[in-house]
């Protein structure tokens, strides 16, 4: 069943907000509140990364004209019962280095970092543990992973299997630290209006926040109104709540005034997470003709002493491939940094990386081509859950994808093609995202005359959910996209999922659908109507294994004599379900694939053993992508509509693209060059080990 | 960050006398390097002497056929300017392999010579670092040094208060030591002439130290020698992506053949040393010699082989032979 009248949803519509973002005419969360009334925050923080705080002398600080307040743990305001992460100046222990020991509230933002720099804090510091080694002896097996899963999953008997296997490959590949770093930093300006704490920040859905802010500050969630229409990236790293949201209440709280908090770019990494390192051994089993008999993957990744992050990383390994004998395992070693997040494809980007390098080493112990060992390891049912697919279109992705790459005259053999000092090769890997709904509400008002007032608090960060939104409402209701007026970005709104796991069409866009079809068995009356609608997940999360797919092709030249590494073109086929618009779309696609030649190539985020912090934490020396690195893209999809799953037959697009295309890239490089470098990135000096 | 008093002078004299004046002042030129550091705490003059409209702007011809460069011409202009792009394309390329297009339309050919390190712990004021403050010690050694330098440092362990292994950052510099270019400075005693090769400094037992000037000296220009054969030159540049990074390692170099044998040569190293690193061993050894790869790579290898690498940089030995190697045969093919 389909309730649109598929007009809009399937175009091709350019982003709504887009004019209003190239006028500056979009305002973002520190934009707000400019009439100068605004008071600015800066941030003391710690210079070690485990210990205590013996003294902080603020006299210094406090005496500089225009600092109005400076908050240490001895008199900030105390928070109610909120994670241990974000128990932000409430005790003088030290968990990670950065972690904020002061806050200062002034006049200018410029008095405020002057004055940070004159509060004296002595500490009573040990060495801080940042070492991630799968030789630990304190790695322990989380009670669960992150979104529900289970931290491992045996099936048959696994060392057997591998040991009888003809061919098999044990390979271990580790992926570095890694941090989102979107446009807009992390921004957040609060105000006390009486006992309403009233927020305009950067974020991944108002909805998200609610709860951890209300209890902070002891309020109800009618006393909490947080806005924030435009927001300029986050990738995972504006999700959760993070300390500075919650030190801007408390500034506006104890000045009076409206405050402004914007983290500087080397703030963001210490303080809003970072993808956790992980260390995978990966074992696979074969019998020559590459039916896999065995599959193993075993995972050891870091999470911080003030919070329990367990990346699910090994687990699309539980239903890519189908194999009788296999076993996913996750352990974690609690140490001296900050708190992990989310970042784009958390436990698959990394995760896929390691498993579709191994299959290409298993290709290439076989002696067959990789894309015929995928599809010669096609499951028909969900290996692990057993329960059917409600769509599945990886072979398919497989097929295009090497028929407009080119891959049917490659030679296999890895290191034999030169163009000049060049050495030149090509890769494949798969991709998988699952395909989730949350639950969601959405409320339409109709005036006769007037566009239909369709509100929802859903989040754009970037995504094109404006534009996706209102391309749904409009086929829903069954009018013009002019007639529809969306409002979205605001917790004032009905609550809806936040922006994040490539959820927010299957999530929203029902729920919008639904409003508008409970306004379709009604008469407007003059003095206008408003509906409510509400949809989540339902029986189809039991019933189907649901996920997108792709596949990434990959050419890949390095140079012989300095290391250096090009990609001079990807290609990459998805099959993710009904494209409600394929503008936005391809630019999910396109950044995903970015992110994943940046997390091939570039990025990596050093911890420095001695101080515990990550010394190259600005945009200078941890590099992400630039445009010059980036060469030919192909994007393309296949038809596939998942009704199975949802009534729009969507499936999510933010997250799949980055999936695989590190080992795409990964796997093309071994073939370049004959060597395979496990561990992430590629930069120039690992051509030399 | 400290606050500053902004001046600005009437004549390179004025500005001299102004900082001279003013123990803790610093020159401003397009503040691309300053200004960041400022902002960090880790530059905290009090008085800022504007010379970027005091300096010359232009590039003028030397009677020896050379140019005198002013100290103001941003790094745009000199590298699209005709005389340079002719006469050593070397420089040229130097200059668009750094920074990004902004950057270069802002910065200044002085402030380029004098563009401090990129090391991470001298960039951050919570870290130990002598070159910073003092006799702090040196958090890079046994911290993050994969970009840092392997030849010419002082490495006494992390605590010694001698211990730097900092890189000069800058690409343009590179060219021009490879080009025995100097530089005209003015001092409160009147003017004088640096050569290049003598402007920057290995770290020896007093890392706080870049270069030989004295405080409140100000460059006024660079003089760059006549060198017809240079315009078989060329600049080549590794770095972790294809724009917009630092050098891990770059060449400077110049190629002169008589037939198959080499003449003359000019080579020059950066981001392996805390100046730019003219490679005389190599030089020394090709000159009069074949033209030969294996010639290169000999002298490459022995030009590398007073290198004292530490684990996470020590990549960059192979990878500066080859790029020796390497640019001298384009070089050497360039030319038949
Ligand atoms: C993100 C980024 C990337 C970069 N990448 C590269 C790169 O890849 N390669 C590269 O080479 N560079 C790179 N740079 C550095 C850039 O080239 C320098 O910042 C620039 O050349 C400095 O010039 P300026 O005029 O802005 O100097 P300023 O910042 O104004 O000054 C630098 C220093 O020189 C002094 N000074 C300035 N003028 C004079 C004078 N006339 N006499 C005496 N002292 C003077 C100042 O007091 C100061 O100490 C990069 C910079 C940034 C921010
Ligand atoms: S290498 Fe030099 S600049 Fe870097 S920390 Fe050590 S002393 Fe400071």
């Amino acid at each position: 069943m389909t309730a649109t009248t598929e007009r809009a949803v399937g175009s091709d519509v350019r982003r709504i907000d887009g004019p209003a973002k190239v006028r500056g005419l979009a305002p973002y969360a520190y934009e707000h509140e400019v009439d100068g009334s605004a008071v600015f925050v800066a941030l003391v923080q710690s210079t070690v990364a485990k210990g205590r705080i013996t003294s902080i002398d603020v006299s210094a600080a406090q005496a500089v004209p225009g600092v109005l307040a400076v908050l240490t743990h001895e008199d900030a305001p105390r928070l109610g019962d909120v994670a241990e992460e974000l128990l932000v100046l409430q005790s003088d222990r030290v968990q990670y280095a950065g972690q904020p020991v002061a806050v200062v509230v002034a006049e200018t933002s410029e008095v405020a970092r002057d004055a940070v720099g004159r509060v004296v804090v002595r500490y009573d510091a040990q060495r801080p543990d940042v070492d991630l080694r799968a030789d630990r002896d304190d790695l322990y097996p989380p009670e669960k992973l992150m979104g529900g899963f289970e931290t491992d999953s045996v099936i048959g008997d696994v060392d057997a299997a591998l040991a009888a296997a003809p061919v098999s490959v044990d390979v271990t590949y580790e992926t570095p630290n890694e941090h989102n770093n979107p446009i807009e930093m992390h921004a957040t300006v609060a105000r006390w209006d009486g006992d309403v704490l009233r927020m305009w920040d950067a974020n991944q859905g108002p909805h998200n926040l609610v709860p951890v802010i209300t209890e902070a500050f002891g309020i109800t969630a009618d006393q909490l109104h947080i806005t924030s229409p435009y927001v300029g990236g986050a990738f995972g790293s504006k999700a959760f709540t993070h300390v500075h949201q919650l030190i801007a209440g408390m500034a506006a709280k104890v000045t009076g005034r409206t405050v402004k908090v914007e983290l500087t770019r080397q703030q963001m990494f210490s303080l809003v997470g970072h993808r956790t390192p992980t260390i995978q051994r990966l074992r696979l089993g074969a019998l020559p003709d590459g039916t896999m008999t065995a599959i193993s993957h075993e995972v050891v990744e870091h999470t911080s002493q003030n919070a329990e992050f367990a990346e699910q990383t090994a687990t699309a390994t539980r239903l890519m491939y189908a194999a009788p004998a296999r076993r996913t395992t996750h352990r974690l070693a609690k140490l001296d940094v900050p708190a992990p997040t989310i970042m784009r494809a958390p436990g698959e980007a990394p995760g896929m990386y390691a498993l579709e390098s191994a299959v290409d080493e298993l290709a290439e112990a076989l002696g067959m081509d990789p894309v015929e060992l995928r599809l010669r390891n096609e499951p028909e049912r969900d290996p692990e859950r057993d329960v059917p697919w409600s769509t599945r279109n990886l072979v398919a992705c497989l097929r295009q994808g090497a028929e407009r790459f080119g891959w049917a005259d490659r030679d296999p053999r890895p290191g034999v093609r030169a163009d000049g000092r060049w050495l030149v090769g090509t890769g494949v890997a798969a991709s998988t995202y699952p395909t989730r709904r949350r639950p969601s509400q959405a409320r339409i008002e109709a005036v006769p005359g007037k566009p239909f007032v369709v509100s929802i608090d859903a989040s754009d960060i970037g995504t094109g959910a404006w534009t996706a939104l209102t391309q749904i409402a409009a086929d829903a209701l069954g009018v013009p996209m002019d007639d529809v007026d969306l409002r979205i970005g605001d917790s004032r709104l009905p609550k809806a999922s936040g922006a994040g796991g490539s959820t927010g069409i299957t999530s929203w866009g029902p729920a919008i659908i639904a409003a508008a079809q409970e306004l379709r068995d009604r008469e407007v009356p003059p003095g206008g109507l408003t509906v409510t609608g509400s949809s989540g997940p339902g029986d189809e999360a039991e019933q189907y294994s649901s996920h997108a797919f792709g596949a990434h092709f990959a050419e890949v030249r390095v140079d012989r004599d300095s290391g250096e590494v090009r990609v001079p073109r990807m290609t990459a086929v998805f099959a993710a379900g009904r494209i409600i618009n394929p503008t936005t779309a391809r630019s999910q696609f396109l950044g995903g694939m970015t992110m994943g030649l940046s997390m091939a190539l570039h990025e990596e985020a050093v911890l420095d053993a001695t101080h515990g912090h990550y010394a190259n934490h600005d945009l200078a020396e941890y590099h992400v992508a630039t445009n010059a690195d980036v060469g030919e893209v192909d994007i393309s999809w296949v038809d596939e509509v998942d009704e199975l799953h949802n009534p729009l037959g969507a499936k999510g697009i933010g997250e799949v693209g980055i999936v695989g295309s590190a080992a795409a890239i990964g796997n093309a490089y071994a073939h370049a060059t004959g060597r395979r470098v496990r561990d992430l990135p590629l930069t120039p000096d690992k051509f030399f080990r | 960050m400290r606050e500053f008093r902004y001046e600005k002078a009437i004549d390179p004299a004025g500005a001299v006398a102004l900082l001279t004046g003013e123990p803790e002042g610093a020159y401003l030129g397009g503040g691309t390097n300053l200004v960041d550091l400022m902002r960090l705490g880790v530059a905290t003059p009090d008085v800022l002497v504007d010379v970027r409209q005091l300096t010359s702007t232009e590039v003028e011809d030397l009677p020896d056929g050379g140019l005198r460069i002013g100290a103001a011409v941003p790094n745009a202009d000199l590298a699209a300017e005709p005389r340079v792009r002719e006469r050593y394309p070397l420089l040229a390329q130097a200059l668009l392999a750094g920074a990004s297009g902004q950057l270069r339309n802002r910065a200044t050919t002085g402030g380029n010579l004098l563009q401090r390190t990129r090391c991470t712990y001298f960039t951050d004021t919570t870290m130990p670092c002598n070159k910073r403050d003092a006799g702090s010690g040196c958090g890079a050694v046994e911290g993050l040094h994969r970009n840092l330098a392997v030849l010419g440092a002082t490495h006494e362990g992390p605590t010694s208060p001698h211990t730097c292994i900092a890189t000069h950052p800058s690409d343009m510099v590179v060219a021009l030591r490879a080009l025995d270019a100097s530089v005209r400075v003015l001092g409160a005693d009147g003017e004088r002439t640096v050569p290049i090769a003598e402007l920057h400094r290995l770290p020896g037992d007093d890392p706080a130290r870049d270069t030989t000037l004295a405080h409140g000296e100000l460059i006024t220009a660079i003089d760059v020698p006549a060198l017809p054969w240079a315009t078989r030159s060329r600049y080549r540049k590794v770095r972790d992506r294809a724009s917009y990074a630092f050098a891990l390692v770059s060449v400077a170099a110049a190629l002169d053949l008589d037939g198959s044998t080499v003449r003359d040569v000019r080579i020059a190293l950066g981001g392996v040393a805390h100046k730019p690193w003219r490679a005389t061993v190599a030089e020394d050894a090709l000159r009069g010699g074949p033209a030969t790869e294996a010639a290169f790579a000999a002298a490459a290898e022995a030009e590398l082989a007073a290198a004292a690498p530490l684990a996470d940089n020590a990549f960059k030995v192979p990878m500066a032979t080859n790029m020796i190697t390497r640019t001298l045969v384009q070089l050497a093919e360039a030319r038949a």
